[in-house]
């Protein structure tokens, strides 16, 4: 068994960091240049790490499957980024970053980690700043900050509704300054399809360029994956298109450890599913409820309109049940309490499955033009996408998939148990627990892709002077051909359904079995339809074109066909994990009120997977939380 | 946009979902060497909802199942800030309406009409399969100088220089830029002087981009010229079909700046 060696290191909580920057092995100017480091992905994670080595001096290649570096997911990111800068002096601090995010979390991440988080995101403003990121001022010029998702302090910075596109133009800033100097190659349109280990070290990458279909071995002294999460794993999800789980999971099954995939965030505020054609769910800011009242008809299956619905036949149920916290309840409480009145058949629209987000009492109270001033925009959007003018008439809301906790393992160095390979951003699983705190997404990708590897990285390849890899050996041949051999039998089968079909209907059974809610018998069901669709999936796909060109059907095909075995580990890691936690609500194990039951005696723990074949379960490996500097809490928001 | 109950879905049950049929035009096209075509084809049941990609979706899949090649297009994040999705709607690149591609909606087509789909027609952008082209001579256009030189590390606390509200709303209002390439596609000459000039002014406003303020313009300009993009000859197309919203002022300023830095440099 391995033994998952967190590595963090010895000290008292404020010193960890510190300490280990003072001690950590550097390697000199003249030996970075001989190091080659392969970097998939150039979101913020991504992006900000290959431009800081470039910088640095290593050899760097950077991949993106996207036609532009800039198109990285991280670019939709809207609300803001956190740092605990206190500039608005109102009692925030590191320690309260610290504390907030491990309690957000609920308790399922490590203090050490967290820790260092919270005290890199002090860079990291003054980084992007630099680098012209134009955040929101104040009118005396001072930088603005808001709080954000029921934080108790302001310490969110943003641009605008753009603050994702602003911090990743600022890191694509940097990039394309080391592309242009001649430091860094970026390749766009380049695909990883495989991981390549030698003697358990990774040592490089197969990459399909997916304008030639040409698949070709790429070696390496470290492998970085800053690939994003895996949300799309559910069909419908508030990720882009694109987002895919292949690089980390084809990782995974060349032996890298898959931590927490059941953590998963679920998001209240998004416009509903139109219908089976939809493409994606559009988030709406979570700030809305600040002014809206969340209500469904007391009566089942009530198809009159909002406003022919009187007062005391509608139930305002998130301030029925949390008088305390009322519309403004937590994510998941929020989107737990959604599905619970659609269940009852009390959702509204034309499937069901939405709730009404009233503007109206808003309206009466402060006038039209304060809520066109606080949310224009947003309303805006809302109309654009569909076709309704939510002054006149509530909007319909409901939750959808927004973001994945779980991710490759990584230690403290943010190295996976496969020596030489590394996991920052979205992909990995290292500080969020089991959910994860509006506006912390981006702080941890720039953190680990500015502030964190540059300074583990020389650790391990201090061990790696005389480890030269060639793309010759053995294992760059097979994994090659392992490569061309999945591709090809997705072009053989020739059965008459798209991929689409397929990445749907798994969508459906994760959705119901492995959503809001999960059950013992409802993960059992997913456990077992799982494997059906994939049988079958492997019998009817259709994958039009060839693999020599430029073949879009081929790149989902083989992303969907990833997703349909993850999917499967998900649920099986949700049926081991027999508490409610974070966004990880188990049915069985409710307090009597209906509020999560955390187990901390039997889960406080990592849950890893590792890979056995295809034909044996994966086996679980278990990483203890131990918590020496806080005590885990209860959440109540009663 | 007008909206009432009867043409949002508000008020429909289950049962009623308006479905509508158009007739596409659109251009298929194998690679980068071989000629291109328009191919008519047949839209037919749309629900009205669907967004204009969510259409083109439709018809891969159905296309798929009828055992043929689906149509080649970009898109991404599907809210109109990745800047992905590009191609011409009856001859507006983008798309009718603000926003880009992908914030279209088919009930904004009338129920029966014919609708024209091409690439982006720009030199400096080969197509690359049916609607897709490539754009990487923008990138190329940041990599010649639309940053600022720092180095990891080394930033003094953000607290120390001051920006007062309206440069910084200004300079966000250029760097809103979402790198679709629309700008080009609109102009008869081609020009990239929009996305430039959103660049360029971005970093000049701010105190970050003053030392590197007249390279910078001189780089981008030179690289412009480079890629065969051509130049402004003032007829605002792109300004009219800028998904971010990208004043033509821009323009204005990218020529000022080039001016002063030939005077500094
Ligand atoms: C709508 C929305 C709003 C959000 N708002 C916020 C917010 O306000 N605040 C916040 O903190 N967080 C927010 N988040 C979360 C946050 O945006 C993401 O978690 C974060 O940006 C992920 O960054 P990343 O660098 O890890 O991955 P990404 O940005 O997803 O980048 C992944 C990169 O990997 C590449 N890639 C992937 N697979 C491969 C492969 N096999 N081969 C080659 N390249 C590959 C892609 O091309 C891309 O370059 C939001 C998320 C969404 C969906
Ligand atoms: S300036 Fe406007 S049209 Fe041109 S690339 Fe930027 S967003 Fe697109
Ligand atoms: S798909 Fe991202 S802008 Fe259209």
């Amino acid at each position: 068994m391995t033994a998952l060696n967190s590595k963090i290191p010895p000290g008292p909580l404020e010193k960890k960091w510190e300490n280990f920057k003072k001690t950590a092995p550097l390697i000199s100017p003249t030996n970075k240049r001989k190091f080659n480091i392969v970097v998939i992905g150039s979101g913020l994670a991504g992006a900000s790490a290959a431009a800081t080595l470039a910088q640095e001096g290593y050899q760097v290649d950077c991949f993106s499957f996207h036609d532009s570096p800039r198109r990285a997911h991280s670019i939709a990111a809207q609300g803001g980024i956190n740092a605990a800068k206190n500039y608005q002096n109102d009692g925030d601090s590191v320690w309260r970053l610290f504390y907030d995010t491990l309690k957000g979390g609920d308790f399922r991440s490590r203090e050490a980690n967290v820790y260092r988080l919270a005290e890199v995101s002090l860079h990291i403003i003054d980084q992007c700043v630099a680098q012209g990121v134009p955040f929101a001022r104040e009118y005396g010029g001072q930088l603005a900050n808001r709080s954000f998702g029921g934080a108790q302090v302001s310490r969110t910075f943003y641009a605008r509704g753009q603050t994702g596109q602003q911090l990743l133009l600022g890191a694509y800033g940097s990039l394309s300054h080391q592309i242009g100097a001649g430091r860094l190659r970026m390749h766009t349109h380049s695909e990883m399809l495989d991981l390549v280990v030698i003697n358990g070290h990774a040592k490089g990458v197969i990459i399909r360029h997916l304008l030639t279909g040409a698949i070709l071995r790429y070696a390496a002294d470290a492998v970085v994956l800053a690939t994003g999460g895996y949300s799309n794993v559910y069909y419908l999800s508030t990720n882009a298109r694109g987002s895919n789980a292949t690089a980390i999971w084809r990782s995974y099954k060349r032996g890298a450890l898959f931590a927490n995939p059941c953590y998963t965030q679920i998001h209240p505020t998004c416009i509903p599913v139109a219908g089976d054609y939809q493409s994606k769910l559009t988030l709406m800011s979570e700030s809305l409820r600040n002014d809206g009242r969340i209500w469904v008809p007391k009566k089942k299956g009530d198809q009159r309109l909002p406003h022919q619905i009187p007062q005391q036949e509608r139930d305002y149920y998130l301030e029925r049940k949390y008088p305390a916290y009322g519309n403004l309840a937590p994510r998941d409480i929020a989107s737990r309490s959604a599905k619970e009145v659609c269940d009852q058949g009390r959702g509204v629209g034309p499937s069901g499955l939405g709730v009404y987000l009233d503007f109206e009492d808003s309206i009466t109270r402060l006038g039209k033009k304060v809520i066109e001033e606080r949310y224009g925009n947003l309303f805006e959007m809302y109309e654009n996408i569909t076709g309704e003018n939510a002054y006149e008439h509530p909007m319909r809301i409901f939750p959808a998939l927004h973001y994945t906790m779980g991710g490759l393992w990584v230690d403290y160095h943010l190295m996976s148990n496969l020596p030489g390979l590394y996991v920052l951003g979205e992909a990995n699983f290292s500080d969020h627990g089991a959910n994860r705190l509006g506006a912390s997404a981006l702080m941890q990708g720039l953190a680990d892709g500015y502030f964190i590897l540059p300074y583990t990285l020389g650790s391990y390849l201090c061990t790696q002077f005389e480890t030269k890899p060639s793309i010759d050996l053995p294992e760059f041949e097979q994994a090659q051909e392992a490569v061309l051999a999945t591709t090809s039998r997705l072009l053989e089968v020739r059965g008459s359904l798209s991929a689409h079909y397929f990445h749907r209907e798994l969508g459906k059974i994760l959705w119901e079995h492995c959503g809001m809610t999960r059950s013992e018998k409802s993960l059992q069901e997913a456990l077992s339809e799982i494997p059906k669709l994939r049988e079958r999936f492997w019998k009817e796909i259709n994958v039009p074109g060839s693999n020599d060109s430029f073949n879009k059907s081929l790149e989902y095909a083989g992303r969907v066909a990833d997703f349909l075995e993850l999917g499967e580990l998900l649920a099986r890691d949700a049926l081991h994990r027999r508490e409610s936690c974070g966004g990880h609500f188990r049915t069985e194990y409710q307090r009597p009120d209906g509020e999560a039951l955390r187990n901390d005696e039997l889960f406080s723990c990592v849950q890893a997977w590792q890979y056995q074949g295809e034909a044996s379960e994966p086996t679980l490996l278990q990483e203890p939380l131990c918590y020496e500097f806080v005590q885990p809490g209860m959440r109540n928001y009663k | 946009m007008k909206s009432s109950l009867n043409s949002s879905s508000l008020g429909q049950t289950r049962a009623e979902r308006k479905l509508l049929s158009f007739t596409l035009r659109i251009w298929r096209q194998e690679n980068s060497h071989s000629p291109g075509f328009f191919e008519q084809l047949d839209a037919k049941d749309i629900p009205a909802e669907a967004s204009f990609l969510e259409m083109l979706d439709i018809i891969n899949d159905r296309l798929i199942e009828e055992k043929k090649i689906p149509i080649a297009f970009d898109s991404d994040c599907r809210e109109g800030i990745c800047g992905t999705c590009s191609m011409v709607i009856n001859g507006i690149p983008q798309g009718p309406g603000r926003g880009a591609a992908c914030q279209v909606y088919m009930r904004s087509f009338s129920p029966g009409s014919t609708i024209t789909i091409e690439p982006y027609r720009v030199k400096a952008f080969p197509i690359l399969k049916d609607l897709v082209v490539d754009r990487s001579a923008y990138d190329r256009l940041i990599q010649a100088g639309g940053f600022i030189s720092e180095h990891t590390g080394g930033a003094a606390d953000a607290a120390t220089i001051l920006i007062s509200k309206k440069t910084a709303d200004a300079a966000m209002d250029a760097a809103a830029c979402i790198g679709c390439g629309a700008c080009a596609a609109a102009c008869p000459n081609s020009s990239a002087m929009l996305f430039v000039g959103a660049k360029v002014t971005h970093l000049s406003l701010l105190p970050q981009g003053q030392p590197e303020r007249s390279e910078r313009v001189f780089s981008m300009v030179h690289a412009m010229d480079g890629e065969g993009f051509g130049n402004c000859s003032n007829y605002y197309a792109c300004e009219a079909i800028c998904p971010a919203n990208i004043s033509a002022s821009v323009i204005a300023t990218l020529n000022r700046e080039f001016i002063k830095a030939s005077i500094t440099l």
